[in-house]
């Protein structure tokens, strides 16, 4: 199903050509927004380290990405005697083309105003501002990053030296490891919207109480939010750059366009991101609307189509602000201590809260009720059970290290 | 083996460093005149006036100059060309037999070499070597950096007048 009555059976030359025209803006806008994405970071860390940033090319330097990317296209592309060639060659596509097709499952728009389904006309047919809407929708958006993660670690792999190959290692463990609490942090945001369809997870939240934030907690998000950052590979998770340890990391070996399109990749993934956490806690294109007993606030930008759109940006500005800020701040962490960030709190901490909602939602379903607070008790008490087990044998673990002469 | 803990911070080191940064994006955003602004210039079109002891580059005083080589033979980069001949002058008083002095024919600083540690000023015994904060010489061509004494000469105009003398340093009259 692409959208409302966009089915196959119906599959006329309207279809195909809206499909197309979808595919296009998409694909423009994907582009233009990494690029703004790019002077946007460069502006804002330039500005928290007391100094300028780009400011010639264009106004306000808006054009820098343009000419950093011409400047790489004209580059020599070398490719080094002893990397394996084809997967070499293979590899920025990998990174590139997951990080592109994300896009196309994430609502962008729509008038959503006045309870709308964001549904707008176009040549006579019904559609949304959103390329595909696969019932598996936000299922897509794991299977593209887990792919990702292939264009990082054959990329370090088949470049035939030290470095990259580190810097592989590195990224196949990190990234594998969170995505583990990735995916456990968004099963509590499916467990309680009851559909996969990000479309369907947009329209679930209509107002500000019926976030996903505040209706599963804060917690997901938060593990989220950590956890989308290590898979991004950004400051202070960037272990597989790690400029200071591994000279470029993966791509060292990289150069001219093969190189631009990693680090293409790598600010389209940031978007991104930020656009499936946008969408998956705080409504989408949908207006910051009110709706908690008395107070009834109900924004209308009257904007007609675009309104959603704006909301879109307005939130993803917010989480991409964030991104920068946090990369501007924190130094990167140790390897260990990831994987201790990692497996010992993020994972255990998202699975037991996932646990927690499904007994709450299995609860109400029951005909004599479960009593809500007793779940919740038995929740904590299983919680601090769990806790003290882990730190035990943490402590265990650690005391059997520092026998064995390990400083950490 | 355990390393001694550090005390804990009053504020999460997390929120801490979020403030740092930002306070210092507010910093930079706020326009000159209220006191924020960039460090950084804009060089070509704005210009930071270099300290006045800064190692811009080296002027030489040629007629303090007596051909002694301490400068070039304590030159680490070796970046000092230096030729001179013997030369008869006048004598101080009459009838006296003229003096023998050494006359410079070359003087030549390659600052494509040097590394500006300034050892050839410290060690001329004769005042002739000066550090300028000059430093707009750029070439196009990398032998330009080559400069002879005329060109070490010219730097003299901005070498900064020095430093007035500590009190009680002043040289005795009379002896």
């Amino acid at each position: 199903m692409l959208s409302l009555d966009l089915l196959p059976h119906s599959l006329t030359l309207a279809t195909v050509l809206i499909i197309l025209l979808k595919v296009v803006v998409i694909f423009v806008l994907g582009l233009v927004g990494t690029m703004l994405m790019v002077w946007f970071e460069r502006k804002v860390i330039s500005g928290m380290q007391n100094r300028i940033g780009p400011n010639k090319a264009g106004p306000w330097g808006l054009l820098q990405t343009l000419a950093d990317g011409v400047k790489l296209f004209f580059k020599e592309d070398l490719i080094p005697d002893k990397s394996d060639r084809f997967v070499f060659k293979m590899a920025p596509f990998l990174a590139f083309v997951p990080a592109f097709l994300v896009w196309s499952v994430i609502p962008l728009g729509g008038d959503f105003s006045g309870g709308r389904d964001g549904s707008f006309s176009m040549f006579g047919h019904r559609t949304w501002m959103q390329l595909a809407d696969p019932p598996i929708g936000i299922l897509l958006v794991l299977a593209l990053s887990s792919i990702a993660v292939y264009g990082v670690m054959l990329a370090g792999w088949s470049s035939g030296s030290k470095y990259p190959l580190l810097g592989s290692v590195r990224a196949s463990a990190q990234m594998i490891s969170y995505e583990a609490a990735l995916g456990l942090s968004l099963a509590a945001v499916i467990l309680v919207s009851g559909t996969l369809s990000t479309h369907g997870i947009v329209l679930g939240q209509s107002s500000v109480s019926r976030w996903s934030v505040i209706a599963t907690g804060l917690l997901p998000f938060i593990v989220f939010m950590i956890a989308a950052t290590a898979e991004l590979n950004r400051p202070p998770f960037d272990l597989v750059e790690a400029e200071s340890e591994l000279v470029s990391g993966f791509n060292t070996e990289y150069s001219s366009i093969r190189f631009a399109l990693f680090y293409l990749a790598e600010f389209m993934n940031t978007i991104t991101m930020s656009g499936i956490i946008v969408t998956l806690f705080f409504g989408g294109p949908q207006p910051v609307r009110f709706d908690i007993g008395s107070l009834h606030v109900d924004p209308n930008l009257h904007l007609g189509v675009l309104s959603g759109t704006v909301w879109f940006l307005l939130k993803l500005l917010v989480f991409l602000y964030i991104y920068v800020w946090l990369r501007a701040t924190l130094p990167r962490l140790r390897y260990d201590q990831l994987m201790n960030l990692g497996w010992k709190l993020l994972i255990p901490v998202a699975l037991w809260w996932f646990i927690v909602l499904a007994a709450l939602r299995i609860g109400d379903e029951r005909t004599p009720r479960w009593n809500k607070g007793v779940v919740l008790a038995i929740g904590a008490a299983v919680f601090i059970a769990g806790a003290t087990l882990l730190v035990v044998a943490n402590g265990v673990a650690r005391r059997n290290r520092e026998r064995e002469g390990a400083m950490f | 083996m355990a390393l001694p803990k550090p005390p804990k911070p009053k504020a999460p080191g997390l929120l801490k460093g979020l403030g740092v940064t930002l306070n210092t994006l507010a910093q930079t955003v706020k326009p000159k005149k209220l006191g924020g602004g960039a460090q950084t210039v804009q060089y070509p079109h704005e210009k930071e006036t270099p300290p006045i002891r800064a190692r811009g580059v080296i002027a030489l005083r040629e007629d303090n100059c007596t051909v002694c080589m301490l400068c070039a033979r304590s030159c680490p980069d070796w970046c000092i060309f230096i030729e001179g001949h013997k030369d008869l002058a006048p004598p101080r008083r009459a009838g006296g037999a003229p003096r023998k002095v050494n006359k410079l024919d070359r003087f030549d600083i390659d600052f494509a070499l040097c590394m500006y540690c300034g050892i050839c000023v410290e060690v001329c015994p004769f005042d002739a070597l000066f550090w300028s904060p000059e430093y707009e010489y750029s070439e196009p061509h990398i032998a330009d950096l080559l400069h002879d004494k005329s060109k070490l000469g010219e730097w003299m105009e901005t070498v900064p007048a020095a430093p007035d003398l500590e009190a009680g340093a002043e040289k005795k009259k009379g002896k």
